[in-house]
């Protein structure tokens, strides 16, 4: 098990808190939370050692615009691929936006 | 079901936790308690170098059914078996002892328990055994004002531990799919030999622990289909039925001298043990 730590640029605080997917084989749980204005940080706890880079990588390519809302995310991982990773973040904002989260 | 209906039904099997108790309360009422923002991690998974979940795969909701004040504990069987570990096992004893203050109180809330469980976490050992205790025992205590429903949908179906705990309910809804028993088919085979029980039969394994045989066997009262409508109701009607006069587990003789008539020198049969348990429980 690794953790790791990244920092983005962001635009205005997400509108509410939410919960998506659960931590079973291959799927994640992404926790999502209004932060101040302009940084989002997300802390990922990964199942899998050693893959530093392609978080960093995929991680960039979701929220490297920095337009997305401001949030404190919390990724616990149990050897998702990227692909359902994006999505599971793309699940938590769409979540926030419809409801303003109600987890 | 035909086609169009399994088209049209709402799964309750496909939902996670989160999803089944907020389906069971009536809509708006849902308020989730200990929920994951509290961040009550296991301690004991990320030491042995586990990925924890942050509501450790248990969902306390509190809300009300028919009108009444209900809290839904749900097990979350995706996540590590939702075995129960010292966490997710004090969340639900710590619910069900709420409610019984609250039934002292003048204020009769009741409990659904949605068991997707392997039963104890073994990588917390002891811990999740007293839990489990203390869940049978706030079962016992809360089942003297409310009823308190059990359900297992499936497809983890309800074992160990937890099935005792399932055991000790006013009422046990199941569908086709879940399965219930105190040891699981491939511990039997481990521990018996597979002349004993091969845990590769599916069909061998429904036929005697799934939802039918154990409705059959009265083991569980209700054996519906995986529909979020069907359950619902289903526990509805198990709590407009009230308290029971006799428990199943103060039947525990009754199971216990059918339970002594089964042949052991051959393989039983689903129809063998339907016919025993008939008989002795009717």
């Amino acid at each position: 098990m690794e953790r790791l730590e990244y920092e983005f640029a962001a635009g205005q605080p997400a509108r509410g808190r939410t919960v998506s997917g659960v931590v079973s084989s291959g799927d994640l749980e992404v926790l999502l939370e209004p932060a101040g204005a302009g940084r989002t940080t997300i802390a990922v706890q990964t199942s899998v050692d050693g893959y530093g880079a392609t978080w960093q990588a995929l991680l960039a390519r979701v929220f490297g615009a920095g337009d997305l809302p401001a949030a404190r995310i919390e990724i616990n991982d149990n050897g998702a691929t990227p692909g359902v990773v994006r999505m599971r973040i793309e699940q938590a904002y769409e979540q926030v936006n419809e409801t303003g989260g109600g987890a | 079901m035909n086609i169009d209906e399994l088209l049209q039904r709402d799964s309750f099997i496909e939902r996670g936790a989160r999803a089944r108790a907020q389906a069971l309360l009536d809509p708006g009422t849902c308020r989730e308690l200990a929920g994951p923002f509290e961040r009550l991690h296991s301690p004991w998974l990320a030491m042995q170098q586990l990925v924890t979940q942050a509501d450790d795969g248990v969902v306390v909701a509190k809300g009300l059914l028919g009108g009444r004040p209900t809290v839904v504990l749900a097990i979350e069987g995706a996540f590590q078996g939702g075995s129960m570990g010292e966490i997710g096992g004090a969340k639900i004893a710590g619910a069900l002892e709420l409610a019984v203050r609250d039934n002292e109180r003048g204020v009769p809330t009741q409990a659904v328990i949605v068991f997707e469980t392997g039963g104890v976490r073994l990588q917390e050992a002891n811990l999740g055994l007293a839990a489990i205790a203390d869940i049978q025992s706030g079962i016992v205590a809360l089942r003297r004002y409310r009823p308190v429903v059990g359900v297992s949908a499936g497809t983890v179906g309800c074992y160990g531990g937890m099935s005792i705990a399932a055991g000790l309910c006013s009422y046990f809804i199941m569908t086709r799919e879940a399965r219930l028993g105190l040891n699981g088919p491939q511990v039997i085979e481990q521990e018996a030999g597979v002349a004993e029980f091969d845990a590769r039969q599916r069909g061998l394994i429904w036929s005697l622990t799934g939802g039918e045989q154990r409705v059959a066997t009265h083991l569980a009262d209700a054996c519906v289909d995986d529909d979020t409508a069907a359950v619902r109701a289903a526990v509805a009607d198990c709590f407009a039925r009230g308290v029971p006069p006799v428990h199943r587990s103060d039947r525990a003789a009754d199971f216990l001298a059918c339970l002594a008539q089964v042949d052991t020198t051959q393989q039983a049969t689903p129809d063998d043990v339907r016919r025993l348990y008939g008989k002795g429980l009717a």
